[in-house]
């Protein structure tokens, strides 16, 4: 049997000299049809490169197909040879035989035009539907996808959505054709865990009923594990491992596999916790949150007055105290940077008190950044930027600065000729380094991480959370560790706090927390945490919202009740 | 409706800052208005008459008190009495106005249906030949003076090949609308090309910034075509710069274009309020240059107004 996809040797470079600057380096693989290859690397492995090749969209991002062969079977039966295709018989293919969904649902969908006129494009150019027979089937479409009130909905623009429900309507695009092949290049990335599951469950459940072949990219080897057939390790541009499913999860050839499988970070269910620097019973917290409340005023559109309030925090307390790491955990929108930024005063409280030691260092709270790309001044060269927060404390900017930037940046693992050099010239890793040494320079108690290894690969997130751990145990210091990725804080976290729609449903040790969660959106956030070892595991699509936080002026929530569900682990009870 | 509102109330600020600060610069400027009024014969006049002719423009006071009366005036909807024509202010600039109103439409019009394109075209095909043809004549467009292409365009057109007339006086067009337009064509053409070299270049990087987003991305995956990926789906998210470089021109063109006014002898409001300068026709400038501020206020207010229907993010809120 012919496949549906043979890709033959392909060799894909960039810029004007192509040949000269390859990304993709000789891949080869067949996909058979109704079959889901997982294509698995780091960023620069050439995953995403190599699957914008078979569509050939890679020609708009500068890329060109300098050698190999795509040969790809249409819907009629034809064959065609994608590398050669001119751009009219492209333009069929997109969309009819072949559809995309990408990893950026915020910026995937035209802002200008609403969900509906999209989704409607995509039915007029693959299925020849125009008018009110295109409206009923962009409904028919969203609401295969399970979004509510699909009537409604045509009519809002994306930025109405959430990212899970914009991930849905570009589903919704997608299935419009019926195409034969779904590329789905890191489709989950950008989203919440809990949504990240009902994505993959609806992908899973309209593959079966479409009958389409899927070619799956992600840097996640723990999510592909229950979608796919075949896998292919990816590295600097070669494949360097292929094979069906089974056999690579469970014996592994290359080194970069296994270390794809073991050095990562992967949820173990509270079983990989740290064992050392526990909690020291009264010890005196150095920062401690009292019933704190964030909220801002929703104004809705260029013409209207503020309506109510986002209650971003809503009664939060909690304490932390020298040596240990809490983690914050919950989705986006569930209150866990603002708190973060309550306490290093960045956003106004509306009610409570942080109280911080002030100890050792005339700014004993510290923070790193999610992005370490965006965090640091590119004009500003290594040493101005570890120098600004001593300026900013009022120190100057003497030898014995210059020495403690030194000390810090080997303990960091940076050369240090790094002082005279500029961020674009490291490494995403080495900036967050450059971030960790800045947030030490005034030897503070306690560091806020806000995501901080999240934008991270996945091997270097891993040397970056050692780098803290040895960091924590030898200045003594505090972390507050704001995540959603629950595999990264059972590394790092001695306790965690589960955050949802703004309060807090879960605080106690990481091991109890993660191993026996009792709060209903605890457990549902855990058991969404994709893991190789649940693979056969079948996730139910459901369409659960986070509630809205916005609220009407003068609304005040019901106060909290709480009980006790074991030695240090507190749970909310739930209103039913 | 509330920001309308909000908007509409911080005009009478800006106008009354701006009318502090012509009504004094004005009269910082060395010369006498009588003496300008009258020219040569202004030596003629005895002391009783000049005094008699200052009392009558209320010149005769100290600058503050001809402040207060001029404010007091124009609530009233009186902004005063030119001294070179002899009749209200607010009437002899009406006068002008619709001269340049069309002037300031028609050029914006050639500027959008030239510039637009153009800016899309070489967008789409960057650093080719036919994009860097495109790049060449936007920056001619916007390094040649327009009283040079102004020039050469009469000598071209009118002296040349007599395709159009180059001056005379000025038809107004609700009187002889076809005779109006061949006059306004040349001018307006001047104005236009600079313009629209601006909106080139404008359109040209907004929309490379665009074609490079993650939708349009989207929808070639969805198997759109290369027209209507730039015209449905890149263009219309790019067109905002584009609005703003235009509402500013558009409101510098409704403070008259001197120089073209001048080349293609227009009774425009520019050469008015220029007139009014040399004459020292205190009054007149203070209410072309109130009037002009007022325009600008409200092309601003149009623009922003653009922004929202262009964005549903601006109109309905949100991140």
């Amino acid at each position: 049997m012919t496949p549906l996809l043979s890709v033959k040797d392909l060799h894909v470079g960039f810029g004007r000299d192509p040949k000269a600057n390859e990304v993709v380096k000789g891949v080869s693989f067949d996909l058979a049809a109704g079959e889901t290859l997982a294509i698995v690397g780091e960023s620069g492995s050439g995953k995403s490169v190599t699957a914008l090749s078979i569509n050939r969209l890679v020609d708009f991002g500068g890329g060109r197909i300098t050698g190999g062969r795509i040969t790809l079977q249409r819907g009629d039966g034809s064959m065609l040879d994608v590398t050669k295709a001119d751009e009219s018989a492209l333009v069929r293919v997109r969309g009819s035989d072949i559809g995309m969904i990408f990893q950026e649902p915020m910026t995937s969908l035209n802002p200008v035009h609403t969900v509906g006129a999209q989704i409607e494009e995509a039915f007029k150019l693959n299925r020849g539907l125009t008018g009110s027979a295109a409206t009923r089937a962009a409904k028919e479409a969203l609401e295969r996808v399970r979004i509510p009130d699909s009537a409604q909905r045509l009519k809002y623009y994306p930025h109405q959505l959430s990212g899970g429900m914009r991930q849905r309507v570009m589903i919704a695009m997608v299935i419009a054709s019926n195409p034969r092949l779904l590329i789905a290049d890191e489709p989950t990335t950008a989203l919440d865990v809990t949504v990240q599951a009902q994505i993959m469950a609806l992908l899973a459940e309209l593959r079966g009923e479409l009958g389409m072949s899927m070619i799956f990219i992600t840097h996640d080897i723990g999510l592909v594990a229950g979608i796919a057939d075949q896998i292919m390790v990816m590295q600097n541009g070669v494949a360097v491992e292929q094979g069906a499913l089974d056999a690579v999860l469970d014996n592994p050839q290359h080194d970069y596999t296994r270390h794809l499988l073991k050095a990562v970070p992967h949820f173990n269910g509270g079983r990989a916790v740290r064992s050392d620097g526990s909690r020291v019973a009264g010890a005196a917290p150095v920062v401690r949150v009292d019933n704190l409340v964030v909220r801002f005023p929703a104004a809705k559109g260029l013409f209207a007055r503020a309506a109510g309030a986002v209650h971003a925090v809503d009664g939060v307390s909690f304490d932390l105290v020298p040596g240990e790491t809490l983690a914050i955990v919950g989705e986006s929108g569930s209150g866990k940077s603002t708190t973060a930024r309550a306490i290093l005063g960045l956003v106004g409280t509306t009610r409570g008190r942080i109280d911080r030691a002030s100890g050792r260092s005339p700014r004993p709270v510290q923070m790193v950044f999610q992005d370490p790309f965006a965090s640091l001044n590119p004009r500003l060269n290594v040493e101005s930027l570890l120098a600004e927060p001593a300026i900013a404390a009022g120190q100057r900017r003497d030898a014995k600065l210059r020495e403690r930037m030194a000390f810090l940046l080997a303990r960091v693992g940076l050369p240090d000729d790094a002082l005279t050099r500029f961020p674009h010239q490291f490494s995403g890793g080495q900036r967050q380094r450059l971030c960790i040494a800045r947030a030490l320079m005034l030897n503070p108690e306690v560091v806020v991480l806000d995501e901080a290894v999240s934008a991270l690969d996945v091997s270097v997130q891993a040397r970056v959370l050692d780098l803290l751990i040895d960091l924590q145990r030898e200045f003594g210091l505090a972390y507050l560790f704001i995540s959603h990725d629950m595999a990264v804080v059972e590394r790092i976290a001695h306790r965690i706090a589960v955050m949802y729609a703004g309060q807090l449903v879960e605080i106690g040790t990481a091991a109890s927390v993660l191993s026996d969660p009792q709060h209903s959106y605890t457990k549902r956030l855990i058991a969404a945490v994709p893991a190789i070892e649940r693979r056969k595991q079948v996730f139910t699509v459901d369409a659960t919202q986070v509630p809205s936080l916005v609220r009407p002026k003068g609304y005040e929530p019901q106060p909290s009740r709480w009980r006790e569900a074991g030695p240090d682990h507190r749970v909310r009870l739930e209103t039913v | 409706m509330n920001y309308l509102l909000q908007r509409l109330l911080t005009f009478p600020l800006v106008l009354l800052g701006v009318s502090l600060l012509v009504f004094f610069a004005i009269r910082l400027v060395p010369g006498d208005a009588i003496i300008a009024m009258l020219g040569t014969e202004a030596g003629l006049l005895t002391d009783a008459q000049r005094a008699s002719l200052a009392a009558y423009f209320g010149l005769d006071q100290p600058v503050v008190v001809q402040y207060g009366r001029w404010l007091a005036g124009l609530f009233q909807g009186n902004l005063g009495i030119s001294t070179t024509y002899g009749k209200p202010v607010l009437e002899v600039i009406i006068a002008r106005f619709p001269l340049t109103i069309e002037l300031a439409l028609l050029s914006m019009v050639i500027a959008l249906a030239v510039g637009v394109p153009a800016g899309v075209f070489a967008a789409t095909r960057n650093n080719r030949p036919s994009d860097l043809v495109v790049r060449l004549f936007a920056m001619l467009g916007q390094s040649t003076p327009s009283f040079v292409f102004g020039l050469v365009l009469i000598y071209l057109l009118s002296v040349n090949f007599h395709v159009l007339p180059a001056m005379g006086s000025f038809t107004p067009l609700f009187v002889d609308p076809l005779g109006n337009l061949a006059q306004m064509i040349l001018p307006s053409i001047t104005l236009g090309f600079a313009f629209a070299a601006a909106v080139t270049r404008i359109s040209r990087s907004a929309m490379l910034d665009v074609l490079s987003d993650d939708y349009v991305r989207t929808a070639r995956s969805k198997g759109a075509s290369q027209r209507d990926v730039v015209w449905k789906h890149a263009l219309p998210n790019a067109l905002i710069p584009v609005v703003t470089l235009s509402g500013v021109e558009f409101g510098y063109l409704l403070g008259g274009a001197v120089i073209v006014e001048q080349i293609y002898a227009l009774p425009g409001l520019g050469r008015l309020t220029l007139d009014a300068i040399s004459q020292r026709d205190y009054a007149l400038v203070q209410g072309a240059v109130l009037f002009i501020a007022f325009n600008f206020l409200v092309v601003n207010l149009l623009v922003d107004l653009a922004y929202a229907a262009l964005d549903p993010r601006i109109r309905l809120g949100g991140r």
